[in-house]
């Protein structure tokens, strides 16, 4: 962007005779401006991406052995642990229910916003505050509040619902096996539909009154006006949050740490590679399972950016 | 004039960066003025201990300045972590905290440790530790560290009220006992049978169970090449271990060891298998041995002492060895231990501690009047004596699927599988 900037002010440069000179005027001071940060991501981002391919491609099983180019070896043969395909089950459920919920009630939470509610910016700034806390401080709150003790013994929410007389709501939270990262995932949509919600509502602000009052002249009901032209005008907000909540989601490490620490229960990737790393050392094994990770990512952000390109280009930018 | 202007701030910012350069040298000087320890010994008992150590480490060595490097983290995971870069990184500590036995191989095996026979024999080690110990802490017919302290990690704990309630007139000998105890608490009170705390702490009780189950020799061959864990033996050890999980707390997951402990020692539950860490956890809460909580050896482990121990190595390359091997003989000397251990709420690895120092506290005085008369030894494998940190933590996951899908059968598989990989490592 800023190369491009640049290149549009130094434009006038062109009436100069010595044509070669003044193009050279025209993008040098860009890309040195940009130059050391292109230096610093090539060297942090994409060479230790590269290093970690390489490591994940290695039978460096201890950090004395020597590297040796081992294939996919590695890759493959964490599908035949036990413990891997339960880790990747756990994260896909906390994905599922974590992007899901906070969708759902960011919306929810924008919509009701933006149909105009007395004292709008004290709720937004409540709705917002959860974004300030951390997921540590956030899963310490919450391992409390998700007590899985049963109604006897109850504390936390249990005890909530035991006194309310609710008791067939006492449940296992997100010690319960299969499901239990559907709990876990509680403390994340809590956090972050917040958020979601000052996207939409920046969505909706968006979307010309004119627009909706064609429609309303039109006939059209107060939902029809939301079905069929405000929210077709959301999709870019809808993929932009989809992308934040699932790249954010797919690395879960600190909420599981907090509330679960290093348990088989509650395992994820990125709980699995920092074990793998940091206490069996294996830094092979630890590379391949942050690549799966990264391979996670990058096939949710890769389209994103592709769409983003073409849309950009179509729209002749 | 405008380049007057960037020069200014380009030598300032140049100079900044040569005095942080300096800075981050360490021990510019030549001489040992100083020694730094690292462990991760932060809070509590742990670091009144050491920061005892370090006071007679001043005054003994008044000239060389102490630098304790400690990195908070429960039984050192981060401690560990940050360790791990200093020495791949060549910046070694003087000397670190490191759990005696097989959680050091991995640094003995990279050449990161020095060999301690010398230092053992200049200082009549051999002869001030058990046999036994030095055996369990060798590697190669060599010792790489120091022990300075012991703890227990088969202890039962238990409530004498809960207790009497059930009809429980003495703590059980053997795991049959043991689980026709559970079951009686399970039916005469509303406590918890028995507590246990975070996937660990089963990891924790697994051992005892091991132990209580194959007797000494038993686990002891366990950790030995050739070690068979396809065995009729091991799999009655696990049908105790799985009759005895069936009688613990649905929200075990969500708590910890002082949990667990808080709740045999209010009542709440009847039994806890934890280490004698827990003495001292009782003594923060104000219960009174005897009353609120007592002890026993884990069923079938009478006699035994599964043991665990912090100890202080001498990493290759420390910038100051001289100053190091001063620090590793006040660890290793009778005073260095007994100002340290009644603090840590540990006993001394040396035999001839003097049982004055301990008298304060009930359970120490106990178990070291135990530990003087010679108990068998067996290496914990969960504090890191037996096994190292891969076979561990493949332990570690067998028994998170265990409690996720309650397999016995493959629990052993998983179990066997995990000893055979340790061995061909």
């Amino acid at each position: 962007m800023s190369a491009r900037a640049t290149g549009r002010a130094g434009a006038p440069a062109r009436r100069r005779p010595s044509a070669g000179r003044a193009r050279v005027r025209a993008w040098l001071p860009g890309l040195l401006l940009v130059s050391p940060s292109i230096l610093l991501i090539a060297v942090f981002v994409y060479g230790m991406i590269g290093w970690n391919a390489r490591l994940a491609l290695s039978d460096k099983h201890s950090p004395i052995d020597d590297a040796s180019f081992v294939g996919l070896e590695n890759m493959a043969g964490l599908w035949q642990e036990a413990r891997w395909p339960g880790a990747v089950a756990n994260a896909a459920v906390f994905t599922a229910v974590f992007v899901g919920g906070a969708l759902v009630l960011g919306w929810l939470l924008g919509l009701l916003l933006e149909k105009g509610i007395a004292g709008e910016a004290v709720f937004r700034t409540l709705f917002l505050a959860p974004m300030a806390v951390s997921f540590i401080a956030t899963g310490v709150v919450w391992r409390w509040l998700m007590n899985p003790a049963p109604a006897e013994r109850a504390t936390g929410l249990n005890a909530l619902f035991v006194h309310l007389g609710l008791d067939f709501l006492v449940n296992e939270w997100w010690t319960a096996p299969n499901l239990g990262m559907a709990a876990m995932a509680l403390p994340a949509v809590w956090q972050l539909s917040g958020y979601i919600m000052a996207l939409y509502l920046a969505g909706f602000r968006g979307v010309p009154e004119e627009l909706r009052e064609a429609a309303r002249v039109d006939g059209c009901s107060e939902w029809g006006v939301y079905r069929h032209v405000v929210l077709p005008q959301l999709r870019p907000v809808t993929l932009t949050a989809v992308i934040i909540l699932g790249h954010m989601s797919l690395k879960v490490f600190d909420l599981v740490i907090a509330i679960a620490g290093q348990q088989i229960v509650a395992d994820v990737p990125a709980v699995y590679m920092w074990t793998t790393v940091f206490e069996v050392r294996d830094p092979a094994k630890g590379a391949a399972i942050a690549a799966y990770m990264l391979l996670a990512v990058a096939a949710l952000v890769l389209p994103y950016l592709v769409w983003t390109v073409r849309r950009e280009r179509s729209e002749g930018r | 004039m405008r380049r007057r202007w960037t020069t200014a701030p380009a030598a300032a910012l140049a100079a900044a960066l040569a005095a942080s350069g300096c800075g981050g040298g360490t021990g510019g000087g030549g001489d040992a003025a100083q020694v730094e320890v690292f462990s991760w010994w932060t809070g509590g008992g742990e670091e009144a201990g050491l920061n005892a150590l370090i006071e007679m480490y001043e005054e003994r060595h008044p000239d060389t300045e102490f630098v304790n490097a400690a990195v908070a983290g429960g039984s050192g995971t981060n401690a560990q972590a940050v360790l791990e870069g200093r020495l791949q990184s060549q910046d070694p500590p003087d000397s670190f905290q490191g759990h005696a036995g097989a959680e050091l191989q991995d640094y003995i095996e990279a050449g990161y440790l020095e060999p301690l026979d010398g230092f053992y024999d200049e200082h009549g080690l051999r002869e001030a530790l058990p046999d036994q110990l030095l055996e369990q802490i060798s590697y190669d017919g060599s010792v790489y560290s120091v022990p300075v302290n012991i703890h227990r990690s088969n202890v039962l704990w238990f409530n004498p009220s809960v207790l009497e309630e059930a009809g429980i007139e003495e703590p059980p000998q053997t795991l049959d006992d043991l689980i026709a105890g559970l079951e009686a608490v399970e039916e005469e009170t509303d406590a918890v049978p028995m507590a246990v705390g975070a996937q660990w702490t089963v990891d924790h009780l697994l051992e005892s169970v091991l132990l209580g189950s194959l007797g000494t020799e038993g686990y002891n061959a366990l950790w030995e090449p050739g070690a068979d864990w396809g065995t009729p033996e091991v799999a009655a050890a696990l049908a105790d271990f799985e009759a005895v999980l069936e009688h613990t707390q649905e929200e075990s997951a969500s708590e910890d060891w002082q949990e667990a402990s808080r709740r045999v020692a209010e009542g709440e539950a009847a039994f806890t298998v934890m280490g004698d860490w827990a003495a001292g956890y009782f003594d923060e809460l104000g219960m009174t041995a005897g009353e609120d909580y007592d002890w026993a050896a884990s069923p079938g482990t009478e006699g035994t002492y599964l043991w665990l121990s912090d100890s202080f190595t001498l990493p290759v390359g420390a910038p100051n060895p001289e100053a190091a091997d001063a620090w590793l003989e006040l660890a290793a000397s009778r005073e260095g231990q007994d100002a340290f251990n009644p603090l840590k709420g540990s006993i001394p690895a040396r035999e001839d501690a003097d049982p004055e120092q301990y008298a304060d506290s009930p359970y120490l005085s106990a178990a070291l009047e135990e530990w003087q008369s010679g108990p068998e030894l067996a290496g914990s494998f969960w504090h890191g004596v037996a096994a190292d940190n891969r076979w561990k933590n493949a332990i570690d996951t067998a028994v998170g699927l265990y409690l996720q899908d309650g397999d016995t059968d493959a629990l052993q598989d998983a179990l066997n599988e995990a000893s055979q990989a340790a061995q061909t490592e």
